[in-house]
């Protein structure tokens, strides 16, 4: 098609308009607000209170990579098995991965609670040994997990399109060639599966970056992430213009992270794989 | 085809046990006896009887699916339009700037997306003086909004895969390019869209943060209702609804694995005529 | 195609199995409040109900659909889980409700914004019936009354489990001992936390002094280093009950709930003084059917409506007609209707640069992580990630170099 005909237009035009007034518009509301004050002045004091929570940012970007990495690992072995198996049953599995993901997040972060409590199901049945009761809940450990299990299957389906999208032959002529199977996955199987990577990150990463109720039931309420102080400014501050500012710093260091992911993959695929 | 190694299959049963754990207490506690969600007492259906005459639940259920449902199909058609539309887009610096705009929803918080939201929809109402703007039309409009993004990342990967020669080979011999379209792209593309509508209605059902933010008096979903009960306990109640739930979409799945498979059987045995 | 056909109709199936019709039941009411609230002229209008989660009766009766019934108004009924958050929902704009049940500082909040409508009493027939005026009648004075009908009274409670704790706490203080590290639960909202500490710093819980709350928090700090609290709301009930932890602030009729699950609880009014507080029945500015919200406070004060609320929350009622009520199984409850309690204060609404400090101060002190090998982890990793990118850098002029690329 040499011309963009005024069929194409009229395809494009209803997302466009979408995008701007929906998109757009409120993220120029956030702006607004985080360099406002209540009066509606402009002023930098917003931004300049963001030096108090300076831990709490690190704090809750290292605990969102460490459960996007531990997520990774654990869904990468398993879309790469998965990919192996019967179609009928991928299909299947499909479906089962995402099945948890339609009961109520608030119900399975509770459902935790009861594995993992002094008096939950893990410590009764070490019990059954003579085993002393593990302190698991109310620890970061606890927290991760939370976050890895909410977002274990954001990294499977993307992963699992990559690897099942692979062409086998690929992988058959690198072992004729003779490399052995590690080798293979370094130099053949990995870079294949790159966006498959890039995708599952970037949906682990930023919900669990930005989590706030996780935080709150598996740590006790001892472990504040920067989602639970956001939440705090909207809910009981009432200042939508430090949450505002907060969340644009959220944003911004999202971006870059995300900024230096691609930067790895390399890819000018403006589109990621998600399924 | 290669045989799956005991290995593989050991590690996938890991995984699924992993991600049903918490399915399976849900399900031993919404038989509870007491009242508790962590300490079991003993076998009994109160909380499915109690379940039924709850209507403020029963309608808060209702709310969600219908909201899932419809958000889905708009959100799917849109976005499929707008992959369509994107792939075959000739400016480049304007498809990149749609492309990081769609991105948008993905990276930001929910909060943040749900009250932005809000306070657009609060001022646009201002400016046209009306007073009740929060209603199932927002909530739709919010749900949609965050929706888009994975349909169309959904379906741009196919729309990449699918060969636009054929496309053009169909028009050259004639057909409208509406129904080329149909004809050749659509079911090309079909996978793509339809795990973009899965998605779309797996985030809708679940997400708490932005429909509580844009929803109206007269339109609760189940997440709201759950998360609203955090001054008084969580009951079993709501274990037996999830488990109802859960119990209607695992058997809904095996229909369709049977389904599937009978299918399967039939081209099997066509094909060997 | 398949699929999503069978999936639509797989739900529509689950969904119609829920719609079961309300069976009948026996009329609990008289003729004479049945015809009341027909000849109101309610039917076919409806009103928005904004209320706390799990606060209303729908085990013993359905009170919402009970209201429709007799009323013939539909009820759009939908919940919220804190009052700041009901707060910034009704100031938002946007929404109109009909009645909200905020707590006592909110109604004053509200009041002192001009979001309420002033009732009229003439509406509500029951409220010089029933409502105990000279027992609570001064929660509601300097005009409150004009404004709201309070639905429950509470207060406060420091439970405790017997197994750890052999005499009864009398002071707050009590939750700062090391010897129970590890087995306290404090309330996860900053109001109720901060009350626990002034009350034992012997503040004034609605200070507007910065440096009282500093002290406070200060306090609060101390706490998570000596004992380690853990910072709930709904989960208490799991945690108390199973028998692991030795205190927990909460309010009082929830000990009730609690030491029906696990006999080994108790319960204590420290001396220094707990929170008093109610909730209210409203009605903002904006509503659009005044009539049937007056119908429907009016309706939550019928005696046998009140008495299954009360019932069903545990909480403190003002309503006479369920306290002099032989078959009210809380009527005798030490827990909720303590007798002869010193110093309790009520919340008041603070100001919102006070409110503003207080949160950061919370923030503060949820903050407190012990984050140390995160900190390692974290720069550990950005020392890899820089290590990468040079490794990157130098490949890549390598493959130039040699491939001209």
């Amino acid at each position: 098609m040499k011309k963009s005909s005024f069929a194409q237009k009229l395809m494009n035009a209803p997302y466009i308009i979408w995008s701007v007034l929906f998109i757009v518009a409120p993220l120029i509301m956030v702006i607004y607000y985080a360099f406002t004050d209540s009066t509606g002045a402009f002023t930098l004091s917003n931004i300049a209170q963001i030096g108090d929570y300076a831990t709490t940012f690190v704090l809750s970007i290292s605990y969102g990579a460490i459960a996007t990495v531990i997520c990774l690992l654990i869904a990468y072995p398993f879309a790469y098995f998965l990919a192996q198996t019967k179609a009928s049953f991928q299909s299947v599995a499909t479906m089962l991965v995402m099945l948890p993901m339609w009961m109520s997040f608030l119900i399975r972060t509770y459902s935790w609670i009861t594995i993992l409590g002094e008096s939950g199901v893990i410590n009764s049945f070490l019990g059954l040994f003579g085993i002393e009761p593990l302190q698991m809940l109310n620890t970061g450990g606890a927290v991760i997990l939370g976050m890895v299990y909410n977002f274990l299957p954001y990294m499977i389906l993307p992963l699992y399109t990559a690897m099942s999208k692979m062409d086998k032959s690929l992988i058959e002529a690198a072992q004729d060639l003779g490399c052995n199977k590690f080798y293979c996955l370094r130099k053949v199987i990995f870079p294949l599966t790159i966006p498959g990577i890039a995708s599952g990150v970037t949906m682990v990463f930023v919900p669990s970056v930005s989590t706030f109720y996780i935080s709150q039931k598996l740590g006790g309420g001892q472990i504040t992430l920067i989602g639970d102080v956001i939440e705090g400014q909207f809910q009981t501050a009432y200042n939508y213009n430090l949450g505002a500012a907060l969340s644009l710093v959220l944003m911004v260091m999202i971006l870059i992270c995300l900024g230096v992911l691609n930067y790895f993959t390399d890819s000018d695929d403006d589109g990621g794989v998600l399924i | 085809m290669t045989k799956t190694s005991p290995l593989a299959k050991l590690y996938i049963a890991l995984v699924f046990i992993f991600l049903y754990a918490p399915m399976v207490v849900m399900m031993v506690f919404s038989f509870n006896s007491s009242e508790s969600t962590y300490i079991f007492e003993g076998f009994s259906l109160q909380w499915y009887e109690r379940l039924f005459h709850d209507k403020v639940t029963m309608d808060a259920l209702k709310n969600t699916i219908v909201l899932a449902i419809t958000s889905a199909a708009i959100a799917t058609i849109l976005g499929t339009l707008a992959a369509v539309g994107l792939n075959s887009m000739k400016n480049k610096h304007i498809k990149s700037s749609v492309m990081t705009v769609t991105n948008i929803p993905m990276m930001n918080p929910e909060i943040v997306t749900g009250i932005s939201m809000m306070l657009l929809f609060v001022f646009a109402g201002a400016m046209f003086s009306k007073r009740d703007v929060l209603g199932f039309g927002t909530l739709l409009v919010a749900h949609v909004t965050f929706q888009l993004p994975y349909v169309i990342l959904s379906v741009l990967p196919k729309l990449k895969q699918t060969d636009n020669k054929i496309f053009e080979a169909a028009q050259d011999l004639g057909c409208h390019p509406l129904k080329a379209f149909f004809k050749v792209v659509f079911p090309a593309i079909l996978p793509g869209i339809i795990s973009g509508a899965i998605m779309a209605f797996t985030l809708s059902l679940d997400d708490f943060i932005i429909s509580y933010f844009t929803n109206g008096p007269d339109f609760q979903t189940l997440p709201i209702h759950i998360f609203s009960m955090t001054k008084k306990r969580v009951k079993p109640d709501m274990y037996a609804l999830s488990t109802l739930i859960f119990g209607a979409m695992f058997v809904l799945l095996i229909l369709m694995n049977v389904a599937q498979s009978r299918s399967d059987k039939k081209q099997r045995s066509k094909g060997d005529k | 195609m398949k699929k999503i056909i069978s999936l639509v109709i797989t739900l529509l199936i689950v969904l119609s199995a829920f719609i079961i019709p309300v069976s009948a039941e026996n009329e609990i009411f008289s003729t004479e409040v049945v015809e009341y609230y027909k000849s109101l002229g309610l039917q076919g209008t409806t009103i928005n109900v904004y209320n706390w989660g799990e606060y209303i009766d729908d085990e013993e009766i359905d009170v919402i659909t009970q209201f429709e019934r007799l009323t013939g108004c539909d009820v759009n009924y939908t919940t919220f889980e804190s009052n700041e958050n009901m707060y910034s929902k009704l100031s938002g704009g946007g929404v109109s409700y009909d009645i909200i049940i905020p707590s006592d500082y909110m109604v004053e909040r509200l009041l002192s914004e001009e979001m309420l409508l002033p009732l009229d009493y003439n509406n509500i027939p029951n409220y010089e019936k029933y409502f105990d005026s000279e027992k609570y009648g001064y929660l509601v004075e300097n005009g409150i009354s004009d404004y709201a009908v309070i639905y429950n009274v509470g207060t406060t409670i420091l439970i405790y489990n017997k197994k750890f704790v052999d005499e009864i706490p009398t002071s707050w203080k009590v939750l700062w001992d090391e010897q129970y590290k590890g087995k306290v639960l404090m309330f996860n909202n900053p109001r109720d936390a901060f009350a626990v500490a002034q009350f034992a710093l012997g503040q004034s819980i609605n200070t507007t002094n910065m440096a009282d709350w500093d002290v406070a928090a200060d306090y609060l700090l101390e706490q998570r280093k000596l004992v380690k609290p853990e910072y709930v709301m709904d989960e208490v009930f799991i945690k108390m009950e199973s028998g692991e932890y030795a205190f927990a602030t909460y309010y009082a009729g929830d000990y009730e709930l609690m030491v029906e699950n696990n006999p080994d609880l108790g319960f204590a009014f420290p001396e220094e003084g707990v929170n008093t507080f109610y909730d209210a029945m409203c009605i903002p500015k904006g509503s659009q059917n005044k009539k049937g919200a007056e119908a429907f406070i009016n309706f939550m004060m019928e005696p046998e409506i009140a008495l299954a609320n009360a019932e069903y929350i545990y909480y403190a009622t003002p309503n006479k007609a369920v306290l002099e009520n032989e078959d009210y199984s809380l009527a005798d409850s030490e827990a909720v209707y303590p007798e002869n309690l010193q110093n309790t204060q009520e919340f008041h609404n603070l100001p919102t640069d006070t409110l503003q400090y207080m949160n950061n101060l919370w923030m503060k002190v949820k903050g407190e992580n012990d984050a140390g090998g995160l900190y390692a982890g974290f720069f550990s990793a950005i020392v890899v990630i820089v290590v990468i990118l040079i490794i990157h850098i130098i490949k890549k002029n390598r493959m130039k170099k040699y491939y001209n690329v």
